[in-house]
């Protein structure tokens, strides 16, 4: 039966013979078709590693360098509150008790520690053991309580930075002593401090709580959270708004006609404009012009305004364009006026994507500092702002204003700045998908 | 319609010079492009078979012209539009019929390229008048489109929506009332009146349909335009639909666009056949059907194009 088959075969006609030889021609094509789908399922698997590689290098270098800024080294000190130091004149007044040199306390539970320290560079190099702010500390436990004076207590005070880098591993021994800012002396003391168990890392309250400082054991994100907030509050409260007006303006009202046109590629350009520019653009019409403050979160939103606008306007629109035309003509169909369709059934619908392109919008807001520096966000702001015109910096220009201090203690606060902002950001992402999934059907 | 379908189309009507004429008393149809050129101003109806008047029309339009934008998609219509009495239009894709309903209710507002001319009065009043609202005229003159589309929201709310942004109804019960009559006159009460609250779009495409002819009776409708309300529905719903039809005829004028001639045989008193944005032939359903006297007509329910 093989044989006849293969005679049949033999006397193919023409045509029938031909169908075979295409049969085989697709037979040796699939080779190369199957090749060239595998090498394209390559690229795009390489290309993704290759980027989740960058993604993992990135995190494990700021979380590797950043992580150590949540602990933070305190050393145990009997403080003796010496009515002699702190209330020369016998008054006990708070005036006086407010010019006190509180550091000197601490100088002396030091001295009380180590009584072999004699001379006084070897003193001053002891006394670089703690924070020159635990005298703010001290300062204000007596004006809270003053009838702690003359009495002992034991405290953890705030280690300076140079010793909580050495316990946090990140100053080594090996280092020579003239390229570590800690001697050998110091060092031995330090861990005599640590075997006695008069040194421990404690969770690093200051960093989340305070503002700015040229002492970066003193040093915190708060101010910049604080600002970052005012300033995203500002940029929310008026681009959602004024993008979503304007989208629903262009996409359901206006005519199509020239100045539109105008109009739309004016807008598309704007989302493309460096965000510099927004800055220089703030500086001459709210600073210069209108005499807002600088540095202030007010202007800073605005400038920020003027960025997302145009993504917002954009997102928006498309939100808009997405509404499927039966809805509009149904509610128009049922004598709707062109408000009430665009209120009751558009606006709905569309809600999840301009949402979407609001947080987005806002997202990049906040990760946003070249046109901040231009208005003044970028200037050494120790205190937390409290309102819309107080001196702020951000999040990003913190970031940028430690990365640029020579201190080695600040490497960690810059990254544990990062950390925070990421965090944000992943958090407002996180909101972005919440907020479309709620709205995307309203039943 | 494409341009393909146009040079397809012009010879038929070149063609059937000759059998028109042979009609008493009507009119000698031109090629569209000859009397595009002339500046004739003709009788309304003239170039149309059969009698576009009726007595007491509720809408008569009058030399009614479309453009969209260079498109002239329909030319001097003239039709009546009865009261309680099903008007079916057909005809080939493109030929203006959907057109022509849309400026019926002002649909066409929404296109912004399109343009009307002619005159389209409801109860006397010209409704293209400066002074007419359109939101008022599309209050009496409702619409039922060719893919259902309740609105995103629960079956209740779909029929309630017109009744409260026109304030139809005083209070909760007199809306209730009305939604609970709206969707028993549509027959889809008993379906649904236990889920009330499930939204519009879990329903059957049929009883989707049937939805949106509640909401449109909800607002007490004087005529009720329907834009092949059952192209996308299955024979029974179909049927469904067309009793439905039936039935609302005793309260409302009805306009019809179908591409099924049994069904405009099935459920309409008056047939009007378009072709290419002309408006060929009117007349009673059973007449057009039975002895169509234009060339075109007989051809395109003799299904020889179409």
């Amino acid at each position: 039966m093989s044989e006849a088959a293969k005679g049949a075969g033999a006397r193919l006609p023409e045509s029938l013979r031909d169908h075979r030889k295409a049969a085989e021609a697709v037979a040796r094509s699939l080779k190369s078709r199957y090749r060239a789908e595998t090498r394209f399922r390559l690229y795009g698997l390489g290309a993704v590693s290759l980027g989740l590689v960058f993604l993992a290098i990135l995190f494990v270098t700021i979380i590797g360098q950043g992580w150590s800024v949540f602990r933070q080294s305190y050393v145990q000190l009997e403080i003796f509150y010496d009515a002699e130091v702190l209330d020369t004149d016998g008054t006990r007044s708070p005036e006086s008790l407010a010019q006190a040199d509180y550091s000197a306390l601490a100088k002396a539970a030091l001295r009380k520690l180590f009584p072999d320290v004699e001379g006084r560079p070897n003193l001053r190099q002891l006394y670089g053991l703690v924070s020159s702010a635990a005298g703010f500390d001290l300062q204000k436990r007596i004006a809270d309580d003053p009838s702690k004076l003359g009495t002992r207590e034991t405290l953890w005070l705030l280690a300076s930075d140079e010793l909580d880098l050495y316990y946090k591993g990140r100053i080594e021994r090996s280092e020579s002593e003239e390229s570590r800012p800690l001697s050998d002396q110091q060092l031995a003391w330090a861990d005599r401090l640590r075997s006695k168990g008069g040194a421990e890392l404690r969770f690093n309250r200051v960093f989340f709580t305070s503002g700015d400082s040229r002492e970066p054991e003193l040093a915190g994100v708060w101010g910049a959270v604080a600002g970052s907030f005012f300033t995203l509050l500002v940029t929310l409260v008026l681009s959602f708004p004024i993008g979503v007006a304007s989208a629903i303006y262009l996409e359901e009202f206006a005519k199509r006609n020239r100045w539109t046109d105008l109009i739309e590629v004016n807008i598309n350009n704007l989302a493309a404009v460096p965000s510099i520019v927004f800055g220089l653009l703030g500086l001459a019409v709210f600073i210069n012009f209108f005499g807002l403050p600088r540095s202030a979160p007010v202007v800073g939103g605005l400038v920020l305004t003027l960025m997302t606008l145009p993504t917002i306007i954009i997102a928006s629109r498309a939100a808009l364009k997405a509404v499927p035309p039966s809805i509009r003509e149904a509610a128009l169909g049922m004598g709707a006026s062109q408000i009430q369709m665009v209120a009751h059934h558009v606006l709905p619908l569309a809600m999840p994507g301009m949402l979407t392109g609001t947080i987005i919008g806002m997202a990049r807001a906040l990760g946003e500092s070249a046109p901040l520096l231009m208005i003044g966000m970028v200037a050494f702001i120790v205190d937390v702002p409290k309102s819309l015109l107080d001196p702020a910096t951000v999040l990003p220009v913190q970031v940028f204003i430690w990365a640029d201090v020579p201190e080695r203690a600040f490497v960690e606060r810059t990254s544990g700045a990062i950390i925070v902002l990421l965090a944000f950001l992943i958090l407002m992402n996180g909101l972005a998908v919440i907020l479309r999934n709620r709205f995307e059907r309203r039943w | 319609m494409t341009v393909d379908n146009e040079t397809e189309m012009t010879p038929v009507v070149a063609e059937d010079r000759s059998v028109a004429s042979g009609e008493a008393g009507v009119n000698v149809k031109p090629s569209h492009r000859q009397r595009a050129g002339l500046d004739l101003t003709p009788q309304p109806g003239a170039g149309t078979v059969g009698t576009i008047t009726v007595d007491n029309p509720i809408m008569s339009s009058r030399d009614v012209n479309v453009y969209y934008g260079d498109k002239h998609a329909i030319k001097n219509v003239s039709l009546d539009i009865a009261r309680n009495q099903v008007i079916a239009m057909i005809g080939p894709s493109g030929c203006g019929k959907s057109t022509f309903l849309r400026c019926l209710n002002r649909m066409n507002d929404t296109i912004e390229s399109a343009r009307v001319t002619g005159s389209i009065t409801m109860d006397g009043r010209d409704i293209y008048d400066r002074r007419q609202d359109v939101v008022q005229l599309r209050a009496r003159v409702g619409m039922v489109f060719q893919k259902p589309n309740p609105f995103p929201k629960s079956i209740y709310e779909n029929v309630a929506y017109g009744p409260r942004i026109h304030g139809l109804a005083a209070d909760r019960v007199e809306l209730d009332e009305i939604v609970q009559t709206s969707l028993n006159r549509a027959g889809l009460w008993d379906e649904v009146k236990d889920r009330l609250a499930n939204p519009g779009t879990s329903l059957s495409g049929g009883q989707q349909q049937r939805l949106c002819i509640a909401r449109t009776i909800a607002i007490n409708t004087e005529v009720i335009l329907m834009d092949e309300p059952c192209s996308a529905l299955d024979p029974i719903a179909t049927a469904r639909i067309e009793d439905l039809i039936d039935e609302l005829r005793a309260s409302y004028a009805i306009c019809i666009v179908t591409h099924s001639m049994q069904q405009a045989a099935r459920v309409s008193q008056r047939t009007a056949y378009f072709h290419l944005g002309d408006l060929i032939e009117v007349g009673e359903t059973d007449r057009i059907f039975t002895n169509p006297r234009h060339k075109l007509t007989e051809d395109y329910i003799t299904g020889r194009f179409g």
